[in-house]
C-alpha cells in the first residue's frame, strides 16, 4: 500500500510498487488529465509534480511517491485561472490538445523558478515536451504572456 | 495531348460518395438527441440533426467531423452561428452518433480527411443554421400572432421590434421543432457576415488546458479490462503457436486471447496488460515480408525510376523537347517510410453485448470502424453505437481503410467476453506499419538557350495507397494512383512538354495517407528540383516561379506575398540563406520562403519561415494560421529528423530517440499571411506541409552549395571540409 497526496487529496494505492505513477494516476485514480506519449520519459506528456518537481511520471515508480505531494494537470487551479492556463486560452495554444498537459506542468515550473524567461529559457525548460501538432510557437508566446499575467497579479 | 490525365481531387471525390451511394445532404431531423448533449436540468430539442437547442439557452451544435487539432469544433459551429444568431458564448459542440445524415457532403460516408471539412460544410452548416433560425422566428411569431417577416433574431433572441417583445431561442425551442423545416433558405451575403472570417477563440481551449477534454485513451467504462496486442514483427506475419503461461502468471493479467493480427493480454490495467505481453512466447509463420529490407528495396525503386511507368500525364512532345534542348540536367530525389506518430496512440474501448455493441475511439473514420466492429461483433451496424472522442492527432493514421485498430479492438473484446481498451504502445505505434509510402524520384529537364525549362520528365516509384482498398476503383485509372503523383502531374507551373509517369511496386509493408498524401513527397521533389533547375539556368529561384506562374494569378500573389514579407533578395545574416518553394494541394495555394543556417558539423538551424496562404475565404483566421504553422513544424520533423527503415522484415526505429520529433529548440519563428479571398474555401489542415522541406532544402543550397536530394537531411551530408 502506497500513501500519497493528489492535488491536495490523500489517497493509498494497492498497485505494486514499481508500477509508473502515470498508470496509477490513470488507470487506479482515473485522473485522466495526465497522458501517455511514449513510456521512456521522451515526450514529456505525462509530466506532474512531485513535492514541486516536474517528474515524468511514465517512468516513475509509484513508490517515488510515498508520503509526497502529487500534482497533476487537474490540481493545477481549480477554475482555469493559473497564469499558464489563462495564457494558453487567450493564445488558443491547443491543437489536438493531447500533449498540453505535460507541456503546462513543465511550464509551470520555469515560470516558478524564473518568472521572466527569455526565448533560451523556454528552449531548454521545454524541450523535454513533444508537441506533433506544432503549437512550440505558440506555447513561447503563452509562456511569455503567463509571465506577464503572473507579474501583474503579484508573482503568485 | 494528354495521354492519362491523372483524376483530379474533385473527380475522386465525387468517385467517393458514388461508393456509398450517391451525394446526402439532408434537410431532415434525426430521431435521437446525442448523450452528452443533456444536462440533467435541460434537456435540448433537435431543430435539425445540426442544431440542438435546450430551455437553458445552450446551443449544441452536432459535429459530424472528428477533432484532431484542426479546429473544426470551432470553426463548424461558426458556420452554423453566423446564420443561427444565437449567443456565441452558449454554443457548445458535441461529436454525432454514425447515421447517414451526417455523411460527409462528398465522400458520402461518415469520416474526415483530405482537409476537406471546411470546404465540403461551408454550404450546409450555413443552411442549417438558418434554417433553425427561422423555424425559432416562425415559432415566434406564430404565438404573437404576427408576421415573420417583421421578426428577426438577434443573439439568441427572436425580436418583434415594433412590438418590442422579444422571446429567448431557449424558450422558443420546442415550439420551433414542431415548425415545418423550410426549403427556401436564403444565407447571408458575405459582406454581412459578423462571425466568419473573424479570429475565433477555440472552443475547446479551455478543457485542454485543465485535463478535462476526453481522449480515446481517456474513456473509462464499468468492468473494462485493458488489453496490449502482441503483433507480428514481420509484416505479413502469422502466429503458428504461443505460450501464455508465463504472461499469465504476471499480477493483473486476466486472460490472453488469440486475435487475427496477433495475441492480446488482457489485463486490470495498462501496466499489468505490458508487463504480462513482455512474457508472452510466441512462434510466427514471418511469410515473404522477413525479406524486407530498405536498403535493397532502394535500390530496386531506384532501378525503376530509370525505366518508363505507367503514364500519368503527358503534354507536348518531351522526349523531342529534351532531345533538343540547349541543356539538360537530371537528379534522383527520395524520401522514406514515415509513421503518423500521433501523440496519443491508437486505442479504441470495446463493449459488445448480445444485442448491441458500444465503441469508444477517436476516429476519422466513424462509418468504416462501425461496420468493422459490427461484423466482428456479429451485429448489424446500426446496432453498434460508436462514439467519436476527441483525437489526440489523427495525420491520417486514424481513418484507416482497413479499419485496423477497430477491428481488432473489437476481436479482443469478443474474445475476452469483456469490456475492453486496446491500447497501443508507442513501439507498437511506430512499428505498426500503415506508412507514409516511401518514394525515389527521377527528373530530367531540359533548359532553353535563356535558360527557361522547356522540358520537364518525372518518373515517381512508390507503393499505391489506394491500392487493396475499396477506393481503388476510383483513385486508380489506366495504372496510375492519382494520389501517387498529386503535385507532380498536375503541378501548375507551365512547361511546355512534361511528361509524369509511375512505377507503383508491392510489399508487404502497409502503407497509408499522411498528412498531405502525395503531396508530402511531390512537394519536395518537385519543387527542389525546380530550384535546381533554376539555377543550372542561372535564374534567381523566386523569378523563375514567377515565370513559370504567368497564367496561375492565385498562386502568383501567394508567393509575392511570402517573397515580399520574407525580404526576399535582401541581405541576411553571415552564415544564413533563404530558400524558396510553392505548392499547390487540397485546392489551396502556399508559398514559404525558410532562412536557414548550417554548422560545420553539419547540424541545419531553421531559423524562421515565413508562408503565405490563399484558402479562398477563410472561416476563422486565427484556426488558418495555427494549421500552417503546425503543418509547418510537421514537415520540419520529416525534412530534418524522421525515417522509418526495415532490416530482415524488422521496423529499425521504436520511440522518440530514434524517431524523433521536431522538439522547442529546433522550432523557428513562424509568420503566417492569408490572402484575402471571396473564393470558395479549401483545405487548410494539410497544405502547409508540402512547401517546407523543399524550402530548407534550398535554403541549404543557398548557404552550403550543397544540393539535398534526400531526406530526412542528414547532417554527415552536409560537413564542411
Amino acid at each position: 500500500m502506497i500513501s500519497f497526496t493528489v492535488n491536495g487529496k490523500p489517497v493509498t494505492v494497492e498497485d505494486p510498487p514499481s508500477t509508473p505513477l502515470l498508470w496509477v494516476i490513470r488507470d487506479s485514480l482515473h485522473l485522466t488529465g495526465t497522458k501517455y506519449g511514449c513510456g521512456m520519459a521522451l515526450c514529456g506528456a505525462c509530466t506532474v509534480h512531485i513535492d514541486g518537481d516536474a517528474v515524468r511520471s511514465c517512468v516513475a515508480p509509484v513508490s517515488r511517491a510515498q508520503g509526497k505531494k502529487v500534482t497533476t494537470i487537474e490540481g493545477i487551479s481549480p477554475d482555469l485561472t493559473h497564469p499558464l492556463q489563462q495564457a494558453w486560452i487567450e493564445i488558443d495554444v491547443p491543437q489536438c490538445g493531447y500533449c498540453q498537459s505535460g507541456q503546462i506542468m513543465s511550464a509551470a515550473i520555469l515560470l516558478r523558478e524564473n518568472p521572466a524567461p527569455t526565448d533560451a529559457d523556454i528552449d531548454e525548460a521545454m524541450s523535454g515536451n513533444i508537441c506533433r501538432c506544432g503549437t512550440y510557437p505558440r506555447i513561447r508566446r503563452a509562456i511569455h504572456r503567463a509571465a506577464e499575467i503572473q507579474s501583474q497579479q503579484g508573482g503568485k | 495531348m494528354t495521354v492519362a490525365a491523372p483524376m483530379k481531387r474533385r473527380e475522386f471525390l465525387k468517385a467517393g460518395a458514388a461508393l456509398s451511394g450517391g451525394l446526402i445532404i439532408s434537410l431532415y431531423v434525426p430521431h435521437f438527441v446525442p448523450a452528452g448533449a443533456a444536462t440533467e436540468s435541460a434537456k435540448p430539442v433537435a431543430l435539425n440533426a445540426f442544431v440542438h437547442i435546450a430551455p437553458d439557452e445552450i446551443v449544441t451544435i452536432i459535429s459530424n467531423h472528428s477533432e484532431m487539432g484542426q479546429g473544426i469544433y470551432t470553426s463548424l459551429p461558426m458556420l452554423i452561428n453566423e446564420e443561427l444568431e444565437a449567443d456565441w458564448s452558449n454554443v457548445r459542440v458535441a461529436p454525432a452518433p454514425v447515421a447517414a445524415v451526417y455523411n460527409h457532403t462528398v465522400y458520402g460516408i461518415m469520416m474526415t480527411g483530405g482537409s476537406t471539412t471546411t470546404a465540403s460544410e461551408y454550404d450546409r452548416f450555413r443552411k442549417m443554421g438558418a434554417m433553425a433560425r427561422l423555424m425559432l422566428i416562425a415559432a415566434a411569431a406564430q404565438s404573437w400572432s404576427v408576421d415573420p417577416q417583421n421578426c428577426h433574431a438577434e443573439k439568441g433572441f427572436v425580436v418583434h421590434a415594433s412590438s418590442n417583445r422579444r422571446v429567448s431561442y431557449g424558450s422558443l425551442a420546442e415550439a420551433a421543432s414542431k415548425i415545418t423545416p423550410p426549403t427556401d433558405i436564403p444565407l447571408k451575403d458575405p459582406k454581412d457576415f459578423t462571425l466568419i472570417g473573424k479570429p475565433t477563440h477555440r472552443l475547446d481551449s479551455p478543457s485542454k488546458t485543465n485535463g478535462t477534454a476526453q481522449f480515446g485513451l481517456d474513456v473509462y467504462i464499468p468492468g473494462m479490462l485493458t488489453a496490449l496486442v502482441q503483433r507480428t514483427p514481420v509484416f505479413g506475419g502469422k502466429v503458428v503457436s504461443f505460450d501464455a503461461t508465463k504472461a499469465k502468471a504476471v499480477p493483473g493479467v486476466v486472460n490472453v486471447v488469440q486475435v487475427p493480427s496477433g495475441i492480446a493480454v488482457v489485463a486490470k490495467g495498462f501496466w499489468p496488460a505490458k508487463l504480462g505481453r513482455e512474457k508472452l512466447e510466441i512462434q510466427w509463420d514471418e511469410g515473404p515480408g522477413a525479406n524486407i529490407s530498405t536498403v535493397a528495396m532502394r535500390e530496386q525503386f531506384a532501378a525503376l525510376s530509370h525505366t518508363p511507368g505507367n503514364v500519368a500525364r503527358k503534354v507536348g512532345d518531351p522526349a523531342a523537347a529534351l532531345a533538343g534542348a540547349a541543356k539538360t540536367i537530371t537528379a534522383e530525389y527520395e524520401v522514406p517510410y514515415l509513421a503518423h506518430c500521433m501523440m496519443e496512440p491508437l486505442n479504441t474501448v470495446v463493449d459488445i453485448h448480445e444485442d448491441r455493441a458500444e465503441v469508444w475511439s477517436g476516429t476519422q473514420f466513424q462509418t468504416g470502424d462501425r461496420a468493422a466492429a459490427a461484423q466482428v461483433a456479429g451485429l448489424k451496424p446500426e446496432q453498434v453505437t460508436l462514439h467519436t472522442t476527441l483525437l489526440g492527432g489523427g495525420f491520417g493514421r486514424r481513418a484507416n481503410p482497413a479499419c485496423d485498430f477497430v477491428t481488432e479492438a473489437a476481436y479482443v473484446a469478443k474474445a475476452a467476453n469483456a469490456p475492453v481498451k486496446v491500447v497501443w504502445t508507442r513501439e507498437d505505434d511506430i512499428r505498426g506499419g500503415w506508412y507514409r509510402p516511401m518514394w525515389y524520384d527521377h527528373f530530367a529537364a531540359g533548359l532553353d538557350p535563356s535558360g527557361n525549362p522547356v522540358a520537364w520528365t518525372h518518373t515517381v516509384v512508390g507503393q499505391s495507397i489506394m491500392d487493396g482498398t475499396a477506393f481503388a476503383q476510383f483513385a486508380i485509372k489506366d495504372g496510375v494512383d492519382s494520389t501517387s503523383v498529386e503535385g507532380a502531374a498536375d503541378m501548375i507551373y507551365g512547361i511546355p512538354n512534361l511528361q509524369v509517369d509511375l512505377h507503383s511496386p508491392k510489399n508487404e509493408v502497409p502503407v497509408q495517407w499522411w498528412r498531405s498524401v502525395g503531396h508530402s513527397h511531390t512537394g519536395f521533389s518537385v519543387e527542389a528540383f525546380l530550384d535546381e533547375v533554376a539555377h543550372a539556368g542561372g535564374k534567381d529561384p523566386y523569378e523563375l516561379r514567377r515565370a513559370l506562374l504567368a497564367n496561375q494569378p492565385r498562386m502568383l500573389a501567394v508567393l509575392d506575398l511570402v517573397a515580399q514579407k520574407a525580404n526576399w533578395g535582401s541581405p541576411y545574416p553571415a552564415g544564413h540563406a533563404r530558400g524558396i518553394a510553392t505548392h499547390f494541394s487540397f485546392d489551396s495555394y502556399v508559398a514559404q520562403v525558410a532562412e536557414v543556417s548550417v554548422d560545420s558539423d553539419g547540424t541545419v538551424h531553421v531559423h524562421r519561415v515565413v508562408a503565405a496562404v490563399d484558402c479562398g475565404r477563410v472561416v476563422n483566421p486565427d484556426t488558418v494560421k495555427a494549421q500552417i504553422e503546425g503543418g509547418i513544424i510537421f514537415g520540419l520533423t520529416a525534412a530534418l529528423k524522421t525515417e522509418i527503415t526495415l532490416d530482415k522484415g524488422r521496423v529499425q526505429q521504436r520511440n522518440f530517440h530514434d524517431y524523433p520529433m521536431v522538439r522547442m529548440f529546433e522550432s523557428p519563428a513562424i509568420e503566417v499571411y492569408i490572402v484575402p479571398s471571396s473564393e470558395k474555401p479549401t483545405g487548410v489542415g494539410e497544405p502547409g506541409v508540402p512547401p517546407v522541406a523543399p524550402a530548407v532544402a534550398n535554403a541549404i543550397f543557398a548557404a552550403t552549395g550543397k544540393r539535398v536530394r534526400r531526406l530526412p537531411i542528414k547532417p554527415e551530408d552536409l560537413r564542411s571540409a
